[in-house]
């Protein structure tokens, strides 16, 4: 199973009230996913010199005691580059004024135990292992604030429950991709990619589908351009969500073995994988209630 | 008492499934409202009195499902197996149903207003099934008996494999599955389109029955063929 939601507002004064009108979102597929669950959140856009990674410290001997302060210290001491830690926990999210792969392969190379989650200059990804409303507790969700976010509760089936494996899977910069479902050629992916000097984190389905994707766009492709190739390439069930920094994009496998739902109102499009997670939105009595059509393309601009 | 609601914001969702399954089949209430139904999963499955339910709002997976003699109207769209495994009686969706609506239904009237998903009517058994808008792809699929009447068009590989249910099309037919033939329309047929339009409601009286393409099994695949060398 597992469930995916998304939702996107189209009025700047929502902004404030995303995580809060999200978290029952994500409560609400707790049957289809109770294991894991992980969103990302799409932020106002940090200067172009800048970068942010979110990062997780669950995964160290530390975990949640870990040291975030002494991390940005060692930044700024072995790399001259100011870091901006904001931590809760064993999560926090790096700002820094300068490209992130230095800062990404210091930190790999120093604590090679902490899990990049993602970078960007707009997203700000968690994800861990946990009953939905668990993880949403955990890291404060109905207190984050953005344009749109992608949501993710997982009830693994592919690879193990553990917080690397768990969703959004990011690839690039201010990508991420949810499933629901389960790819049937991975690996044949894996091969195509690995040779391209694209590497794995995990042995996970999604994570392919993530990677192929963003490498897709990184080549130029347009994202309906990318989603196509997708279509092409990528066997097996499929609800894919993607987000990035100014829109959320959904297909469904021409079969439309994975389910979805779309709720749109003036303020806001809300994506879930079954309407009891939308039933709760502000005026959803009143929104265009619609399922996405198998090998279509949904594309929704923030 | 002519009717009782129950508020699944308030109840629980077995509350409702057990007094129609036990108390409606003695009690006098002629109708049961359920209120805020918010997606929940099996409403009013397993029906076996003639009680008359209404949903009002948007229902989960399976509503319906099983249903004998029960009338069940669902104002707002229907998830994945509504009224699957249908034995009589009647559901009404007045909006959309999605994937595999009146799977292995064996007997009584689906009706759908809008638009149905895949595999609507997939193994349907003797049901029928009136759709007002679109059927996605593999719908009928396997369909053994029973009659399905799509008012707009129909997805990929309509009929695959049919045994003896006929499917009635208005619309556009986008592929027909393996053993899928249109054939020519009948006085049986016209008269079965009156039934079943006028039974499904007034709006869908209106359609003409000469206007819909009716779809049946050409049979060759009921006998295994050797030399099809399994190209079908």
């Amino acid at each position: 199973m597992c469930g995916i939601v998304g939702l996107l507002v189209k009025k700047p004064a929502l902004r404030e009230r995303l995580g809060e009108l999200m978290v029952p979102m994500l409560i609400g597929m707790t049957e289809r996913g109770p294991d894991s669950a992980g969103l990302a959140v799409f932020t106002d856009s940090l200067a172009d010199s800048s970068r942010k990674i979110s990062v997780y410290s669950g995964l160290t001997a530390d975990g949640a005691d870990f040291n975030w302060q002494a991390l940005g210290h060692g930044i700024k001491t072995h790399l001259g580059i100011d870091a901006k830690v904001d931590a809760k926990g064993n999560h926090a999210v790096i700002t820094v004024q300068s490209a992130a792969e230095p800062v990404k392969h210091w930190i790999k190379e120093q604590h090679p135990m902490l899990h990049l989650l993602s970078t960007g200059r707009s997203i700000d990804l968690y994800k861990d292992i946990g009953t939905p409303a668990e993880v949403a507790d955990r890291y404060d969700f109905k207190h984050l604030k953005g344009s749109h976010l992608v949501g993710h509760t997982r009830m693994a089936t592919e690879s193990a429950v553990t917080p690397d494996r768990a969703h959004p899977f990011t690839a690039g910069e201010d990508f991420c991709l949810v499933h629901n479902g389960s790819l049937s050629n991975p690996n044949g992916i894996r091969r195509m990619l690995e040779p391209r000097g694209i590497t794995f984190e995990t042995d996970n389905d999604t994570e392919a589908a993530c990677r192929f994707l963003e490498w897709r766009l990184r080549e130029g492709d347009e994202l309906e351009v990318a989603l196509q190739k997708g279509f092409e390439e990528l066997d097996g069930f499929y609800t894919f969500l993607m987000g990035t920094p100014d829109s959320l994009a959904l297909i469904r496998d021409p079969f439309a073995c994975k389910p979805a739902v779309v709720a749109e109102t003036d303020d806001y499009v809300a994506i879930a994988s079954e309407f009891r997670s939308l039933a709760h939105l502000p005026g959803v009595n009143h929104a265009n209630v619609f399922e996405p059509a198998p090998e279509e393309m949904y594309v929704w601009k923030a | 008492m002519e009717s009782l609601t129950f508020d699944l914001a308030q109840q629980a969702l077995r509350d409702l499934n057990q007094y129609l399954h036990n108390e409606a089949k003695t009690a006098s209430v002629k109708k049961v409202i359920v209120a805020n139904p918010d997606g929940a999963h099996n409403i009013a499955v397993g029906l076996d009195c003639p009680v008359d339910v209404e949903v009002v709002g948007h229902a989960g997976y399976y509503a319906g499902g099983m249903n004998k003699t029960a009338t069940v109207t669902i104002n707002g769209s229907a998830g994945t197996g509504v009224a699957e495994n249908m034995m009589s009686g009647k559901v009404h969706v007045k909006g959309f149903a999605s994937n595999g609506a009146g799977a292995s239904a064996h007997g009584g009237l689906l009706v759908i207003d809008g638009d149905a998903g895949l595999r609507c009517g997939i193994s349907l058994k003797g049901g029928d099934i009136v759709v007002g808008g679109s059927v996605g792809s593999f719908s009928a699929f396997m369909a053994q008996a029973g009659r399905m009447v799509i008012c707009g068009d129909a997805g990929d590989a309509l009929g695959d494999s049919l045994y003896e249910a006929v499917l009635y099309v208005k619309g556009n037919i986008k592929s027909l599955g393996a053993d899928a033939q249109i054939e020519p329309l009948t006085e049986t047929d016209i008269s079965a389109l009156k039934e079943l339009l006028s039974a499904a409601g007034p709006a869908f009286a209106e359609h003409d029955p000469k206007s819909f393409k009716r779809v049946a099994s050409a049979r060759s695949l009921y006998h295994w063929n050797a030399d099809a060398n399994q190209e079908y």
